[in-house]
């Protein structure tokens, strides 16, 4: 183990986590070895595409993946090893987590408000007279309009935004130390995603728990997040302050990222650049990097060797040629020159810098 | 009903391609009730042009797109391609009209037969349509199939679920272009999709729109999406629409209240919108009973009296393509709101 002093506000702290799930065709290693910290009131975003192990990631850390998986590494939680144990214990008290798709995630044969004040009665040894009281402030908090004669309705009975509402107020119930928020506005519009995420911040704040946001936005990671942690073939290929991330951006996958998603800036009809190739096998991928085979910086040793992570300051990323140095201008540089990279991508006439 | 006016149709020449006037869809709910999912709604695009419809859910961009290929046949109005009106045709003309107005679904997995080879479902509509027969006409399946990106011969042996999201969208648009229509109306076909698929197949879409000389109808909830692929952007609202017009004008001076909260919504840090502080209140009405006057009006920070005694009409912003129907809408130089009415807004709390 790594002789490093834990600070006490650590809350989380990964190192080189690994999940695996046992399929007919051999392991798949949908988390790679994940390292991060997480302390009490900040909030972290984990964006990734479908595929890139986010969620599994933070499933194995609430231990929600059942028994057919292989977990090794380490979380520690409030300083206490989590890997390889039952986490029951901490659901609802200590750690909480909001689920993307509000319509199944409740139970659609149970009061609202009972989902609600269940876990209160339960865990905090409410009355139901008091729970109830609670659940009603939880729904005004949350901004849930009638909030008493909602307490009574049932999940169809309510919009999509209003159900993301009272899945979020079951999550804020007990005041958890850590909330995993996945995909928490995914399936909702703009403008209640827009009230949802700033009521998430600001819970969050004035409670001072930690949060981890997962995403596929890169719009909503930034703006909203502290910290963010570009995640691809289930390992981490860039974590920063979010700001830091932005401007300095390192690795060649967040880049490519970025400049897929269409800006609103952008004239009509500009042409976008996407990503070419597909995500990589995660049961027989590729030795070296997992981006390797779609990235544009690919030199022959990206194939078979492992970048390690680089650290500088807060910021880290792994990656042989990171963009905006030396090493990452001249491996481009010669993958132009012959025209492909050393995986056999063909390379775009220009480069994209950002 | 009074509605918004025509006045932002355009002139009605040969090249307008589809010609949508005072379209009404409703649906009956319960006994009495009736769900107004589109209510008096006009447009127009012409040929080679790509209209977007940005809303939100619930707003009946769906419906709007389904009336046009008269599925179901809308309650009222009239619906024109090519000066032939589609609401009037019997069974058979409307059959003949199909091939040339195809549609794109939002979820590509299940919009796709899984039972049939990929072959076979591109094949569908030429078996029904070719004037070739047997070789000739696999062979345009076959092309297509390879113009979308995807392998001919893999597609005769494979079923959907073999393929990922991205590449079932493209055969959704193999699908729809093998007939050589002239409209694709695309129903949120990306928002399923990651963005580095998403990329692609828009990309896609901007090539083969060129090459086979389309005219897009583009539906998305995702204002930066529409934004790029469209020439004029539709902004809806419960059933109706409020701004229309070219999409770079509206990105650059909404003026609609409700363009303006929607474009203030996106989580991107450089949008140059994001200061606008005004709240969106409350939720979206009942379609069952919706508002009077404008429908925007229960939720809109300006809102007067006059909103809910009277629907607003189109009205032109300067000579440009850019219409809203507002009775006061955000206007530089032009400081047409309300500025001592405007405590009317109905308390949120009643």
């Amino acid at each position: 183990m790594s002789h490093e002093t834990e600070t006490p506000s650590t809350l989380l702290k990964l190192d080189d986590y690994r999940v695996g799930f046992r399929t007919e065709r051999g392991l798949a290693k949908a988390v790679d070895g994940v390292s991060y910290e997480l302390n009490s009131g900040k909030t972290l975003a984990i964006v990734g595409e479908s595929g890139s192990g986010k969620t599994v990631l933070n499933r194995g850390i609430m231990g929600l993946l059942g028994s057919n998986i292989n977990e090794s590494g380490s979380v520690k939680f409030q300083g206490e090893e989590l890997v390889n144990t039952n986490r029951q214990k901490f659901w609802g008290k200590k750690m909480a987590m909001i689920f993307q798709d509000p319509m199944t995630s409740l139970n659609p044969v149970m009061k609202v408000g009972k989902q609600v004040s269940e876990p209160l009665r339960l865990h905090q040894g409410m009355s139901r007279k008091e729970a109830r009281h609670r659940t009603v402030e939880l729904f005004t908090l949350v901004g849930i309009p009638e909030p008493s004669q909602r307490f009574d309705e049932y999940p169809h009975q309510l919009s999509g935004g209003m159900r993301q509402r009272v899945m979020i107020s079951i999550a804020l119930a007990i005041e958890p130390d850590l909330l995993i928020a996945d995909e928490p506005t995914t399936s909702l519009d703009v403008t209640v995603q827009k009230y949802i995420l700033d009521l998430l911040v600001e819970v969050q704040k004035e409670s001072n728990m930690a949060m981890t946001i997962i995403t596929h936005d890169l719009g909503v990671a930034r703006g909203r997040a502290d910290e963010i942690l570009v995640m691809y073939g289930g390992r981490v290929m860039e974590h920063a302050p979010a700001e830091t991330l932005f401007n300095e951006m390192a690795h060649p996958y967040t880049s490519a990222l970025l400049s897929s998603i269409p800006k609103l800036d952008d004239p009509k009809h500009t042409r976008l650049t996407p990503i070419e190739g597909f995500p990589p096998d995660i049961v027989d991928g590729p030795d070296g990097c997992k981006f390797a085979a779609r990235c544009q910086y690919a030199q022959e040793n990206c194939l078979s060797e492992l970048p390690d992570t680089t650290v500088k300051g807060d910021h880290s990323y792994a990656c042989f040629y990171p963009i905006g140095t030396d090493e990452g201008a001249k491996a481009f540089a010669s993958n132009a020159e012959r025209g492909h990279t050393a995986a056999g991508l063909k390379i775009r006439a220009k480069e994209e810098v950002i | 009903m009074a509605g918004s006016g025509n006045n932002h149709l355009r002139e009605n020449t040969d090249d307008t391609l589809l010609r949508v006037e005072n379209l009404v869809v409703e649906f009956p709910s319960g006994r009495r009730n009736k769900v107004h999912a589109v209510s008096d709604i006009s447009f127009d695009i012409m040929e080679g042009e790509t209209l977007g419809i940005v809303g939100e859910s619930g707003c009946g961009k769906s419906t709007t797109a389904k009336a046009i290929i008269q599925l179901p046949k809308p309650t009222a109005g009239k619906v024109e391609y090519q000066g032939t009106n589609l609401t009037e045709l019997d069974k058979e003309g409307m059959r003949q009209q199909r091939p040339s107005i195809q549609m794109i679904y939002q979820d590509p997995i299940s919009s796709l037969n899984p039972r049939r080879t990929v072959f076979n479902i591109v094949n569908e509509g030429t078996r029904v349509w070719s004037t070739e027969h047997g070789a000739a006409q696999e062979q345009k399946v076959d092309e297509m199939i390879e113009a979308v990106g995807l392998d001919p011969r893999e597609a005769k042996t494979r079923r959907p679920h073999e393929y990922s999201g991205g590449q079932c969208q493209r055969i959704s648009v193999a699908r729809a272009l093998v007939l050589d229509p002239k409209v694709i109306i695309c129903d949120e076909p990306v928002s399923s999709l990651d963005v580095s698929v998403q990329a692609r197949i828009l990309n896609m879409l901007q090539d083969m729109k060129e090459e086979y000389k389309l005219t897009l109808l583009f539906i998305s909830h995702d204002l930066s999406v529409v934004k790029n692929v469209s020439d004029r952007v539709a902004v809806m609202y419960l059933g109706k629409i409020c701004e229309i017009g070219d999409g770079d004008l509206i990105y650059e001076k909404p003026t609609h209240p409700y363009t303006r909260l929607l474009l203030a919504a996106i989580p991107d840090p450089k949008n140059k919108h994001k200061d606008i502080t005004d709240i969106l209140e409350g939720e979206l009405p009942s379609p069952l009973n919706p508002p009077s006057g404008c429908r925007f009006r229960t939720r809109c920070p300006r809102a007067t009296e006059k909103c809910a005694a009277e629907e607003p009409e189109f009205r032109q912003i300067g000579n440009d393509d850019h219409w809203v129907a507002c009775h006061f809408p955000h206007i530089e130089g032009d400081d047409l709101g309300p500025n001592d009415e405007i405590s009317w807004p109905p308390d949120p709390q009643k």
